[in-house]
């Protein structure tokens, strides 16, 4: 396997050919931030928070598909990219109806992280106010569309992993929503393992564990890291 | 596209019967006809996964819309996931999950159209109909609905009459257009 | 089949042809003011004037002149009447048993008008003058010859670089060479390859290809079918919108001609080449026009872009090489195969080569088909070819659809070309041409275009997602007179955001719109402010 040497905001590294831009500035301890981006599962390139800025390409590339090349130099921290962060993290909370204070996940929540990380303590754009429902049809599980940041990582976890594929998105454009089954409540939907990898996946409290109360939400992300690669790894324990 | 459905029901049991002999233990357990009919187009397929759009053209041409009781056949006929057919089933304009009325108007709202004054005939419509587009009647005699650009551009503004499009519409002969249809 | 019986299939159509033929023009434009009944009343008034053996009535494809239709075509002595009504039928008839043509009754159009003098038919060179329904008809005129000759007398390679040697760039609005994009799906290993046509023309304004495929589909099969030869694909999709039943049908109907003479399937032309193509009709939506949108369509999934790289021509369809052209791309291969790509390159500009062809519609007098040398500038269009507008003065022209802009009166000396256009802050794009006139508020078509995008986004990232939504609702609040200069500023920023962080070509281009007109008309933005910046002497900055 042949390696590339680069530089990341200006520090040189040389990396494995296959590599993408995001896992070799991680390896390097250069943060950029993601939301769609889950480890163990395909990449989709949705989110555009870790778009990076690279020498030759007129056009800002997702970090999390984009491979390494031979003499890239890379930046991932402009004050433009920094800009295009605030704003995208404030078009997602006036998106949705984000009410921190009484959120289960309130404090493990991975879009208040990003709020926090770009600095946005109110959105310039103002708040939409969707009316979105709520389901609490399952038996332990329940998702309120309301915290939904539409990441598509519950869809990908339960067809790439669990096999199941009880989730998809439906509709589009603004009416954009994560369903089980025919849109049906999910108590409903005869596919579903009730395995909850989709509730670990869920980076805020949109999909949650019946019972949980405010702030009360951790979730176990190494658990999925830890299923993809036991079989690869002949480790059946963590 | 607005198509006749009302006669595919009386068509579709003679198509169906054809077939009827091969379809054996898959039929659906509604004994409705109409399924042979999509039986038909999935063979066709080679009940392909990728044939789906197709098979979802061809159920809403034969049922009128795609109600959840065709949606579930097409999955497990197809074998694929509910909430996939649910997502391509609602990603696409043309497939309504709601049934239409007896009746469609389709104005067209493409740039030429609006330009030249589409929204006039909208506007008409609403008034005299009383519903929005995307909306049927209540005796489910009409529905109204408008269009991304029918490609009459030379024509406009343009509407589309149960099918037949018609060019150089006024807010008058959209109305005179649509007369007894609420009956 | 070889060259022989394919020259013979000319040949015999040559000689049934009959001594006068009337053409009539069933494209979808005529067809809606009731040009298929003008033709079954010719041919039985031909019939019942006993003029069957010397006159034929043919339906042919788009003869241009979309806004005067139905348009009856006589081509001794050469008459082009329009808005042909029923009752003009008999008379018609009458005045040709009679060879006086000309004083039918009918009002022909002048056919010395720039409408028509000015347009260079090379896309557009059967168009209305062949019946698209009969495959002899497009033999006759060399049809398929530019094939066999590719398959006998040239190496993929060849074909490919006579192809890059033409300067054609792709007709889809992007411009990028098409030469290059075929060398690209070329060099890929061999093994399955794919060919598709998009003829998913979803911009508003624009009907170029649907004419097209309306008129002339077996060319877009034969370009097909050259594009598959030189890049090594045995099987194409056309991918057409549902919109267009009309086009399906004689898409379909050539196809079944072809693969009836064997113009299409297994070793056409006696040789090891095969290639067939599958009709996929879209559903409904606009984003499916971009290319890996379009490709997960044909999988039968949602009509969702995927980053790239990998570029279709390295992984597409299935994962394997694909090359994607328009329709008017695949069109223009025949005439550069058969004419040579120095011929091609000798029409347009430098950077622009050949020619285009445009939809003109909107505030003007004579609306239709044109196709012009690239390089032509937009006042001879819309003045001369147009004939200007009907009432008032001309504002400005809209290119590009959704993703392009609109250019001010004034900019009209400017030559229409990939690249000029897109200095004025619009694009080539499919080739819709809205001309809108004084009375059109540009801030309403800024909206009516983000409003198109807001529907039409997929919904897959945030920023065109969200990001229409939001200018969306910014443009409705300047147009209600409630929004400040501190809002102009806000969307002027989500504009730039969203045109730099979107994944594809919708969310890149959604803001143009907005931005080419603030570029020409800012003052109409500022005007609609709550707090007339204009009276405090900001209006321009």
């Amino acid at each position: 396997m042949s390696v590339k040497t680069l530089t990341i905001d200006g520090v040189p590294i040389a990396i494995e050919e296959g590599t993408t831009v995001l896992e070799a500035a991680r390896q390097n301890g250069v943060h950029i931030p993601t939301l769609c981006h889950l480890e163990g599962i395909s990449d989709v390139g949705a989110c555009r928070l870790c778009l990076v800025e690279i020498n030759g390409s007129p056009k800002l590339q997702p970090a999390c598909v984009t491979e390494v090349a031979e003499g890239m130099n890379i930046r991932t921290n402009t004050e433009t990219l920094q800009d295009y962060r605030r704003t995208i993290v404030e078009l997602l909370f006036a998106e949705g109806n984000h009410v921190c204070a009484v959120c289960v996940a309130n404090g493990h929540c991975e879009l208040q992280d990003l709020a926090i990380e770009v600095g946005m303590d109110h959105s310039r754009l103002p708040y939409r106010f969707p009316e979105r429902e709520i389901d609490v049809s399952h038996d332990r599980f329940g998702i309120d569309h309301n915290r939904c940041v539409l990441c598509t990582r519950c869809v990908r976890v339960c067809d790439e992993i669990e096999g199941a594929h009880v989730w998809d998105v439906a509709y589009r454009g603004a009416a954009l929503k994560v369903v089980t089954g025919l849109n049906q409540p999910w108590g409903a939907v005869d596919a579903c393992t009730s395995c909850g990898k989709c509730v670990d996946a869920c980076p805020t409290g949109a999909i949650f564990r019946k019972g949980s109360t405010v702030a009360e939400m951790e979730r176990d992300r190494d658990r999925l890291e830890f299923i993809v690669n036991a079989r690869k790894d002949h480790q059946w324990t963590r | 596209m607005p198509s006749a459905q009302v006669n595919n029901r009386d068509r579709a049991p003679s198509a169906g019967s054809k077939a009827g002999s091969k379809a054996g233990s898959n039929a659906h357990p509604s004994g409705d006809k109409r399924f042979k009919v999509l039986d038909i187009t999935m063979k066709r397929n080679q009940h392909r996964q990728d044939a789906l759009i197709e098979v979802l053209h061809k159920a809403q041409e034969i049922f009128g819309y795609l109600e959840e009781d065709v949606l579930l056949y097409v999955a497990r006929q197809l074998k694929l996931p509910l909430s996939k057919v649910y997502g391509v089933a609602t990603f696409y304009h043309l497939f309504s999950l709601k049934p239409s009325g007896a009746h469609t108007c389709v104005v067209c709202l493409g740039t030429a159209c609006y330009v030249k004054g589409a929204s006039s005939l909208l506007e008409a419509l609403k008034n005299q109909v009383g519903i929005e587009p995307g909306e049927t009647t209540d005796n489910g005699q009409m529905s109204v609905m408008t269009a991304r650009c029918i490609g009459a551009c030379g024509l406009a503004p343009a509407a589309v009459y149960d099918g037949k499009v018609m060019g150089n519409q006024t807010a008058e002969s959209v109305l005179d257009n649509i007369k007894g249809w609420l009956d | 089949m070889d060259l022989n019986e394919l020259l013979e299939i000319a040949e015999k159509e040559r000689q049934r042809a009959a001594s006068v033929r009337i053409r009539c023009c069933t494209a979808a434009g005529c067809a809606s003011s009731g040009a298929e009944e003008i033709k079954d009343r010719l041919e039985q008034s031909i019939k019942d004037a006993g003029l069957d053996n010397t006159v034929e009535v043919c339906s042919v494809g788009c003869m241009k002149f979309c806004g005067r239709g139905p348009l009856v075509e006589i081509d001794i002595p050469g008459v082009l009447y329009q808005q042909v009504s029923g009752d003009q039928v008999e008379a018609i008839v009458d005045a040709l048993k009679q060879n006086k043509a000309a004083e039918s009754g009918a009002t022909p159009l002048d056919r010395e008008h720039p409408f028509f003098t000015l347009q260079q038919p090379i896309v557009l060179e059967n168009s209305g003058k062949i019946n698209p329904e009969r495959i002899e008809e497009y033999i006759a005129v060399g049809g398929y010859q530019n094939l066999y000759h590719v398959i006998h007398d040239m190496s993929p390679d060849e074909v490919v670089d006579e192809v890059t040697r033409s300067g054609l760039r792709g007709r889809g609005g992007g411009g990028y060479p098409t030469g290059l994009k075929w060398a690209t799906v070329a060099k890929m290993p061999e093994g399955q390859k794919y060919v598709i046509c998009n003829a998913d023309e979803g911009d508003p304004g624009a009907f170029m290809d649907r004419s097209v495929l309306e008129s002339d589909p077996h060319r877009i099969i034969e370009g097909m079918a050259i594009a598959a030869y030189a890049i090594g694909a045995n099987h194409g999709y056309i991918y057409v919108r549902a919109e267009y039943p009309l086009a399906i049908k004689r898409l379909e109907t050539a196809i079944k001609q072809a693969k009836r003479l064997g113009l299409m399937g297994s070793q056409i032309f006696d040789s090891p080449f095969d290639f067939k193509i599958d009709i996929r009709v879209g559903a409904g939506a606009f984003v499916c026009g971009e290319e890996t949108a379009l490709m997960q369509s044909i999988e039968g999934g949602r009509g969702n872009p995927r980053p790239r790289p990998p570029y279709p021509a390295q992984s597409g369809l299935w994962h394997s090489p694909t090359l994607i052209n328009n329709v008017e791309t695949f069109a223009n291969i025949p005439a550069i195969v058969r004419e040579g790509a120095d011929w091609f390159a000798s029409i347009g500009t430098e950077k622009s080569k050949g020619t285009k062809v445009f939809a003109l519609t909107g505030k003007i007098r004579n609306t239709g088909l044109i196709e012009v040398p690239m390089g032509i500038a937009l006042r001879e269009i819309v003045e001369k070819m147009g004939g200007g507008v009907p009432r008032g003065e001309v504002k400005a022209v809209q290119t590009g659809g959704p993703s392009g802009g609109c250019i001010p009166a004034h900019l009209f000396d400017t030559p229409v070309e990939y690249d000029s256009l897109i200095q004025l802050g619009t694009m080539m794009g499919s080739g819709g041409m809205i001309v809108m006139d004084t009375e059109t508020s540009m801030v309403d078509v800024a909206q009516f275009y983000m409003e198109f995008c807001r529907g039409e986004s997929c919904g897959k990232c945030i920023p065109c997602r969200a990001g229409t939504v939001q200018m969306y609702q910014m443009l409705t609040k300047i147009l209600r007179g409630e929004a400040t200069l501190i809002d102009l500023e806000q969307l002027e920023r989500v504009c730039g955001m969203v045109k730099a962080t979107s994944l594809c070509g919708l969310g890149q281009t959604a803001p143009n719109p907005v931005l080419s007109t603030l570029r020409y008309f800012r003052e109409e933005y500022l005007e609609l402010l709550k707090d007339s910046p204009k009276a405090q002497g900001v209006a321009s900055r």
